[in-house]
């Protein structure tokens, strides 16, 4: 594949990431969308003028590692794990049997 | 709205003292809310009835003569990303509109263990991605002080509360400036502290690596004392900092350093941040060069030093950010929680249906901006390449740090501007060029107002330290507000 920073971006491109990212546009939103993403990333090429070939990349600000609890359960009674259950699902967009419900997971129906 | 602002440190000593009560202080507050909210719209929701619960309760705790905390009675008012048990908290996105938290964040409890009232919830840029608070899907944030201006963003409720006197003290969220290019635009203190310093457990991520809580306050005074109560070591984030480091450092006494001056100090003003970048106004230049006069007057040795690396700040955050934040929203499916589109035949199309509708155009931006950014064959190029330069701007930032106790450069490179001056996406994110790298290298940065730019608006100037810096940081802010007090030019 030849530098993706080299070429614009297209129409069909932004099609392809709002699919990815769930996101449904029209086609205005898309022109839209298209050339300001374009804009960004056209900015952002400014980048290649550093040579950071031999750089060490940063994800995290802060040395920390492999942080871990002691594996004891939380002393939760009983009542307080039913009523956070309870404040849960009652914030839910639909719920039964302390399960979330959505419609089928498969094919258009049922 | 002509009496100095009462602070935070202030009112707590008044109600600890009898001379003022906790139901007092929310009442002055609540009736200034009356007066000016409905022109403003600094809040979500003001939680008046609970406030006045808990306000009646320390009345009575203080009356029975417990120590209820060093905030006793103080109203604050935290920003909408910050969860609150049975409070809604929307992010001011229609996809978590109704949505009731079931846990406080760590910052709320502490709050509420130090004494201080919750008045309310603040609006905010849609999931904290603005620099204007115009992308909350429940209208703008005028700044209280010119209300043809925006407060700035995306924390431009909780700035417009303190400005407008609604509460002495709030918090925001700071991702690229959120907090301190706020407080510039409205004239009051802001600070960014360390990341790990505040614990970011209950507080909605936007991206990750860069969120940090941090208070906004009338002066440096208060701003140290809030950020006392909020820091500390929490179990409950993996990315929280061990305590013995943040005491090791002073981190969680800062306010005895307010009073120390700054003779001696080394305070270095970054070049790349004082013109040499498009967009900054020279009244904003001029304010900042007279607080590094002024520091040089108390004392302190002012010089200036080359952060090259971070200019390309900017365009590393644009791809660092969007990326977090497109994985950290996937969870907005409307299957567990928030807004859910009715009548979808399948599980794929109700969770995109309720996307689409759910979210504002900022939001998808940002989404597709960092999907793109982390998808096949493009990942090297974009993110892996960010992440590169992210460490180029904490090697400058070390080096820096070898012959500066502090850095200085303006906050924002302009003061508060008009509604709709930044329609364009790109035009906004440049506003960020100065406070983002702080956030790149998981530094404290603070806004303090110094002086009037343009229009006679607010100009912020940003402190900026190393890793777990906030004590020399607070020291070189105290002398800044000290220089602007006595030049009169505070706002």
């Amino acid at each position: 594949m030849s530098d993706p920073t080299e070429h614009g971006l297209t129409r069909d491109e932004v099609a392809k990431v709002a699919a990815l990212a769930m996101l449904e546009l029209t086609d205005d939103e898309l022109t839209t969308f298209t050339g300001q993403l374009a804009a960004v990333l056209e900015h952002a090429k400014d980048v290649e003028a550093l040579d950071v070939a031999d750089v060490p990349p940063t994800n995290h600000p802060y040395p920390l590692t492999n942080v871990f609890r002691v594996d004891d359960a939380a002393a939760v009674s009983v009542e307080d794990k039913e009523r956070m259950r309870q404040a849960v699902l009652a914030t839910a967009p639909e719920a039964e049997d302390q399960q979330f419900m959505v419609p089928p997971a498969l094919g258009e129906e049922l | 709205m002509t009496d100095a602002p009462i602070t935070g440190l202030t009112l707590a000593a008044d109600i600890a003292a009898g001379r003022s009560s906790a139901v007092a202080a929310l009442d002055g507050h609540l009736a200034r809310i009356a007066e000016r909210e409905d022109e403003i719209h600094a809040f979500n929701l003001v939680t008046a009835d609970q406030a006045r619960a808990a306000a009646e309760s320390i009345d009575q705790r203080l009356a029975a003569g417990e120590d209820v905390g060093p905030l006793a009675g103080v109203p604050v008012a935290l920003k909408d990303n910050m969860c609150t048990e049975g409070v809604a908290t929307t992010c001011s996105s229609r996809i978590l509109e109704g949505w009731i938290p079931p846990y406080d964040a760590t910052v709320v409890q502490k709050l509420e263990a130090a004494g201080a009232v919750m008045v309310g919830k603040t609006n905010l840029d849609e999931f904290a991605m603005g620099s204007s608070t115009e992308n909350s899907a429940f209208g703008p944030t005028l700044n209280p002080l010119d209300t043809s201006r925006v407060p700035g963003g995306s924390s431009g409720g909780s700035a417009a509360a303190v400005a407008a006197g609604f509460a002495p003290l709030s918090l925001g969220s700071d991702t690229g400036g959120s907090i301190r290019q706020p407080a510039a635009l409205c004239g009051v203190v802001g600070m960014k502290p360390s990341y790990g310093a505040v614990s970011r457990y209950g507080l909605i991520a936007f991206a990750s690596s860069l969120d940090q809580i941090g208070p906004f306050t009338h002066d440096v005074a208060d701003s140290a004392a809030l950020f006392e109560v909020i820091a500390g070591h929490d179990p409950q984030d993996s990315t929280s900092i061990p305590h013995q480091a943040l005491t090791d450092a002073g981190v969680l006494s800062v306010s005895e350093r307010l009073s120390e001056g700054v003779d001696g100090l080394r305070v270095g003003v970054i070049s790349e941040l004082m013109g040499s970048i498009d967009g900054f106004e020279p009244e904003v230049l001029a304010q900042t060069r007279a607080a590094a006069d002024a520091l040089a007057g108390a004392g302190a040795k002012v010089d200036e030093v080359s952060i090259p690396s971070a200019i390309y700040g900017l365009s590393a955050y644009y791809l660092i950010a969007p990326a977090e934040a497109s994985s950290n929203l996937a969870r907005y499916d409307g299957v567990r929680y928030g807004h859910r589109e009715q009548g979808k035949a399948n599980t794929g199309l109700m969770m995109s249906a309720s996307r689409t509708a759910g979210f504002g155009a900022e939001v998808k931006r940002r989404i597709m901006l960092g999907t793109y950014g982390l998808s096949a064959g493009y990942h090297d190029a974009f993110y892996g390449k960010a992440q590169r330069v992210r460490t180029l701007i904490i090697n400058d930032f070390e080096r820096a740090y070898q012959d500066f106790d502090v850095l200085l450069s303006p906050t924002s490179p302009c003061v508060a501007f008009p509604f709709g001056a930044k329609a364009d996406p790109l035009t906004m994110y440049l506003n960020d060029v100065a406070t983002i790298p702080s956030n790149l290298a998981g530094h404290p940065a603070l806004s303090v107002p110094f002086g009037t730019g343009a229009d006679n608006m607010p100009v912020g100037v940003q402190v900026l330290a190393p890793m777990l810096g906030e004590a020399v940081m607070y020291q070189v802010a105290a002398e800044i507000e000290r220089a602007a007090v006595a030049a009169g030019g505070a706002s």
